[in-house]
C-alpha cells in the first residue's frame, strides 16, 4: 500500500482549471489586495481554497538545510531546528506557514543581520497554474544551474505557482541574543556595531539586536551601555502597517512622519507605520515585465486573482 | 576533427550601421579580431560573430541591441570573458554571425555611498578594483571569484558568480540591489531597487544569473559589506582527503559557519608551493584553507572550535596566519592554484559541481576512481564548506585520445555528483558546456518553466540564444551542445 504524495494530492486539489486560492496561517492575507478581486464577489466565481501540505520532510544538520512542506508553521519548524541548535531567517508571526512567508516576501525585524527572507529560498517545488508539479533551484547551498526562478517566486503572492515544499537554508542559532534600547542616534551607531541583528529607531529611542557568540554580544553591549542604551525586554510594538524606502532618507522620518507613530529599520528601510501607505507603483516597464511572466505562467490567471505583487 | 558551421560574410549595413551610432573604431569585424572574440575560458568554441563593439553609454548598448534586432542578428553580452562555460561564446544562427556586445568600457564607479552601503558601477567595472576603491572606506564587495582580478562586476551578475567568502556572505545575488538592464527590444528597465522592497515581482533576483539571456546590465547597485575588525586564517594539514573532507563537516556541525572553508588536495598542493612558497606542506595529502572573522573575542572562540574539531579528525598542524602578509600569502597559494597546474601538464579542463557537503567523502573518492579508469590525473582546489567541487583534470592535449577521455570523465563527474543529490553547477554556469545536462537535473515541465521566464524578458529569443536552456527557446524536443560546437 502506497501513501500519496501529499505535493501531488495537492497538486490534484488545485487542479488546472478555475480561481484556486492557496491559505497559509492568514497572518499576511490582504497584502497585495484581497483574494477575489472586490468585496462582494459571487460565489461562483470565489477561489477554492487549497493548503500546502505540512510536515519536515529531512533535516540534516550537518548539512545546515531543510526540506519542509509548506504549509507547516515557521514556528513548528524553528522547534523542530531548535534541536540542532539552527534556525532559519523567516519571521515566525503567530500561524505563519513557510509557504505564507516565502509567497509574501516581507522579512522579519532581524533582516539587518540575517539578511532577507529571499535570500533564503535554495529550492521550491510549487503547482503550476496547469496543476503540474515543478521544481525550481536546487537543494545545495550554492547553485547556478538555470535560472533562478527560486527568487521570483519569493515575493509573488502565489501569482506565479503554489508553494508545496521547499528546501531552506538554516543557520546556526545564536549562542546569545540581547535587546538594548536608550535615547541615541541610530545612524552613527550602525558604523560602530559589527553586524547587529537589528537596530530600530521610532524617531526619540533607538532599540538594538545583538546576538551571536557570548562574549562578543558582551563587548558590544558594554559599549552601547557606556552609551546611555540599557537591556530591555525585546523591541517596542510594532505598528501594523510597513513602507520600503531608500535607508538614506530614514532620518528625514522624525519630520515627515511626526504626526504618525513609526518604527523604522536603520539600514534596511523598512518602516512600520501606524497608518497605511498607499503602495508605491512600480515603473511602467516593470509593471509590463511582470504582466507578461504572468500570462506565460499563469495565462487564465487562475491562481491567487485579486492579489498582485505590484500592489504589495 | 572540427565542423564549423559555414560562417556567412560579415553584412556590410550591420557594421555601417553600428559604428554610424558607435564609432568606426569601437567596431570591429576584421577576421583577426572576431577571433579574437570567439572564445571565452573555456575550451569551447562555435562560429565567429558578425562584429564585436565596445559601447561606452547605456544608450550606445541600446543602439546596439535595436541594429542587431534590425538585422535579424542574436546579441551576446561579454565582459573581461574569464567565464569557464561558454556563456559568452558567439553562435552563428540562421540570420549569420552574432553581435557581441562588449561592456569592458563602460568601467565606471558612478557612486559609492558609504553610508548606506551601496555603490553604483557599470557592468564594465573589475571586481578587484571595486573592492581596492572601497577598501579607503573600510568596504568591500563580497564575492571574490578566483578571477577577480580580471572579471568583471556584469559578468558577476550573469552568472550569479561565487568565490571562497561566499560561504558565510553569500554568492553575488545576495549583493545586488537593482540592475538597470537594456532587454531584447531596446528599452530600458530599472530591476529591483536600494530599499528593501521594490514593488512588483523580483525581476532583479530572476535576472541575476541569467547568463546575458534576458538583457544587458548598463548600471549595477552593490550592497558593500564593512571589512571585519578580525580575521584569523587557518592552515589544517591532513594524511588523507577522508580525514579532511570529514573535517569540513564537522566543522559546520559544530555549528560554525566560517567566512571561507577552502581544501586544497593531491599533487595541487607540491604544485602551489612551488609556485608561491607559501610553507604548503607538500607531503600533506590534502589542507584545509579556513577563515573565520568577526569580532575579535569571538573569532578567538571560532579559531579554537576550528582547531579542535581539526584536531579531532587527524589534523597534522594547524597553521595559524601571524600577520596580514601570511595571510595574503595563504591566499595567494589558494587564488593561484589553476595557474600553477601548467608545472605538471599544459592543460587542463575544470569542474565546478556542487554536492551535499555530508557527502564531499565518496564524492571525491568516485572522482579519484572514475579519474583512474580514464587514466587521467585529477586534483581538487575547491570551496569544501559549500559542497562546490573543482575538480580538475590535467592533461596534454597532444596525447593521442587525451580530450575524448577527459571529456568522457567530465561526464561521469557530473553524473556522480548528481546522484550525490548534487546540482550541475555552482558558480561557473551552464552556458553552453552544461546545456545538455539540464535534464539530467530538471524534468520537462521545470525546463519548460524557465522557459517562459526567458521568453517573458526576451519573446524573441535574441538575447545570448543557444545557452543555459537545452533547446531552443519554446520547442519541445531537448537536444545538446547546438550543430557546429567543438567542447
Amino acid at each position: 500500500v502506497s501513501v500519496a504524495d501529499p505535493i501531488l494530492v495537492m497538486a490534484d486539489e488545485v487542479g488546472s482549471e478555475g480561481p484556486v486560492t492557496c491559505v497559509g496561517g492568514r497572518t499576511q492575507w490582504l497584502v497585495g489586495g484581497p483574494v477575489g478581486g472586490s468585496v462582494g464577489t459571487s460565489t461562483a466565481t470565489k477561489p477554492r481554497e487549497v493548503r500546502a501540505p505540512v510536515g519536515l520532510v529531512t533535516f540534516e544538520a550537518a548539512e545546515m538545510t531543510v526540506r519542509v512542506r509548506a504549509g507547516t508553521t515557521v514556528t513548528e519548524l524553528d522547534d523542530a531546528l531548535g534541536a540542532a541548535n539552527q534556525t532559519v531567517a523567516l519571521p515566525g508571526w503567530d500561524g505563519a506557514t513557510v509557504g505564507g512567508v516565502l509567497a509574501v516576501g516581507q522579512s522579519g525585524l532581524r533582516r539587518l543581520g540575517w539578511g532577507p527572507v529571499r535570500d533564503a529560498l535554495l529550492e521550491a517545488r510549487y503547482v503550476s497554474a496547469e496543476g503540474a508539479v515543478v521544481k525550481a533551484g536546487g537543494p545545495t547551498v550554492k547553485n547556478v544551474s538555470g535560472f533562478d526562478l527560486c527568487r521570483l517566486l519569493v515575493g509573488s503572492l502565489g501569482t506565479i505557482g503554489l508553494l508545496a515544499e521547499v528546501v531552506l537554508r538554516t543557520r546556526p542559532r545564536p549562542e546569545v541574543s540581547a535587546w538594548l534600547a536608550g535615547p541615541v542616534e541610530p545612524f552613527s551607531l550602525r558604523r560602530r556595531l559589527h553586524r547587529p541583528a537589528s537596530i530600530l529607531w521610532d524617531g526619540t529611542t533607538t532599540w538594538v539586536l545583538l546576538d551571536g557568540r557570548g562574549v562578543d554580544v558582551s563587548d558590544q553591549s558594554a559599549m552601547l551601555v557606556s552609551m546611555g542604551m540599557a537591556g530591555v525586554e525585546g523591541p517596542p510594538s510594532i505598528p501594523p502597517h510597513r513602507t520600503s524606502m531608500n535607508p538614506g532618507g530614514l532620518s528625514s522620518l522624525a519630520v515627515t512622519a511626526a504626526a504618525e507613530t513609526f518604527v523604522a529599520e536603520v539600514g534596511v528601510g523598512t518602516v512600520h507605520l501606524s497608518t497605511p501607505r498607499s503602495p508605491r507603483a512600480p515603473s511602467a516597464e516593470v509593471l509590463e515585465l511582470g504582466r507578461r511572466i504572468k500570462d506565460r505562467f499563469d495565462p487564465a490567471h487562475r491562481l491567487n486573482p485579486g492579489r498582485d505583487p505590484a500592489r504589495r | 576533427v572540427r565542423t564549423r558551421r559555414a560562417v556567412e560574410p560579415v553584412i556590410d549595413s550591420l557594421c555601417t550601421d553600428l559604428q554610424a551610432e558607435l564609432s568606426p573604431e569601437r567596431v570591429h569585424s576584421t577576421s583577426l579580431e572576431l577571433s579574437l572574440y570567439e572564445r571565452d575560458a573555456s575550451m569551447i568554441t562555435s562560429s565567429r560573430a558578425a562584429a564585436v563593439c565596445f559601447p561606452t553609454s547605456t544608450a550606445e548598448v541600446q543602439a546596439c541591441v535595436r541594429i542587431a534586432r534590425r538585422h535579424g542578428r542574436a546579441i551576446v553580452a561579454r565582459g573581461a570573458g574569464t567565464g569557464l562555460a561558454g556563456g559568452a561564446v558567439p553562435v552563428a544562427g540562421d540570420g549569420g554571425g552574432p553581435v557581441i556586445v562588449v561592456t569592458t568600457k563602460l568601467d565606471r564607479i558612478l557612486s559609492i555611498d558609504a553610508e548606506n552601503r551601496v555603490a553604483w558601477v557599470e557592468p564594465g567595472v573589475i571586481n578587484l578594483d571595486l573592492s581596492r576603491a572601497l577598501a579607503p572606506q573600510g568596504l568591500h564587495f563580497a564575492p571574490d571569484p578566483s578571477s577577480q582580478q580580471s572579471c568583471t562586476i556584469g559578468g558577476n551578475v550573469a552568472n550569479n558568480s561565487g568565490g571562497p567568502h561566499c560561504l558565510a556572505y553569500g554568492v553575488t545575488s545576495a549583493h545586488i540591489l537593482a540592475v538597470e538592464v537594456v532587454l531584447a527590444d531596446g528599452s530600458l528597465a530599472l530591476l529591483g531597487g536600494v530599499d528593501p522592497d521594490p514593488p512588483g515581482l523580483d525581476l532583479r533576483g530572476a535576472f541575476v544569473g541569467s547568463e546575458g539571456t534576458m538583457g544587458i546590465a548598463t548600471r549595477i547597485a552593490v550592497r558593500l559589506t564593512p571589512q571585519p575588525p578580525a580575521v584569523r586564517t587557518m592552515l589544517l594539514d591532513f594524511t588523507t582527503v577522508d580525514a579532511a573532507a570529514e573535517c569540513v563537516s564537522a566543522i559546520i556541525a559544530a555549528g560554525l559557519v566560517p567566512a571561507a572553508l577552502e581544501m586544497i588536495e593531491g599533487a595541487m598542493i607540491e604544485a602551489v608551493e612551488e609556485f608561491v612558497h607559501a610553507g604548503f606542506p607538500t607531503d600533506a595529502a590534502a589542507v584545509l584553507l579556513v577563515e573565520v572573522d568577526g569580532l575579535p573575542r569571538g573569532v578567538e572562540v571560532d579559531a579554537d572550535v576550528v582547531r579542535s574539531v581539526g584536531e579531532q579528525w587527524g589534523a597534522r598542524t594547524v597553521r595559524v596566519a601571524a600577520d596580514d602578509a601570511e595571510r595574503a600569502l595563504l591566499w595567494k597559494g589558494r587564488k593561484s592554484a589553476f595557474g600553477a597546474v601548467a608545472r605538471i601538464k599544459p592543460n587542463y579542463y575544470l569542474h565546478d559541481t556542487v554536492v551535499p557537503r555530508t557527502k564531499l567523502v565518496e564524492v571525491l573518492r568516485e572522482i579519484y576512481a572514475i579519474a583512474e579508469r580514464h587514466d587521467l590525473l585529477v586534483m581538487n582546489v575547491f570551496h569544501a564548506g559549500d559542497g562546490n567541487l573543482h575538480p580538475l583534470l590535467v592533461f596534454d592535449a597532444r596525447e593521442p585520445g587525451a580530450i575524448d577521455r577527459v571529456h568522457a570523465a567530465g561526464d561521469e563527474i557530473v553524473a556522480a555528483s548528481l546522484a550525490a543529490g548534487g546540482v550541475l553547477t555552482g558558480e561557473h554556469g551552464v552556458g553552453l558546456e552544461k546545456k545538455a545536462f539540464m535534464p539530467d537535473l530538471f524534468s520537462a515541465d521545470d525546463l519548460d518553466a524557465q522557459v517562459r521566464l526567458r521568453l517573458a524578458f526576451d519573446p524573441d529569443d535574441l538575447m545570448n540564444p543557444d545557452k543555459v536552456l537545452p533547446s531552443p527557446a519554446g520547442c519541445g524536443d531537448l537536444q545538446s551542445v547546438p550543430e557546429g560546437v567543438w567542447v
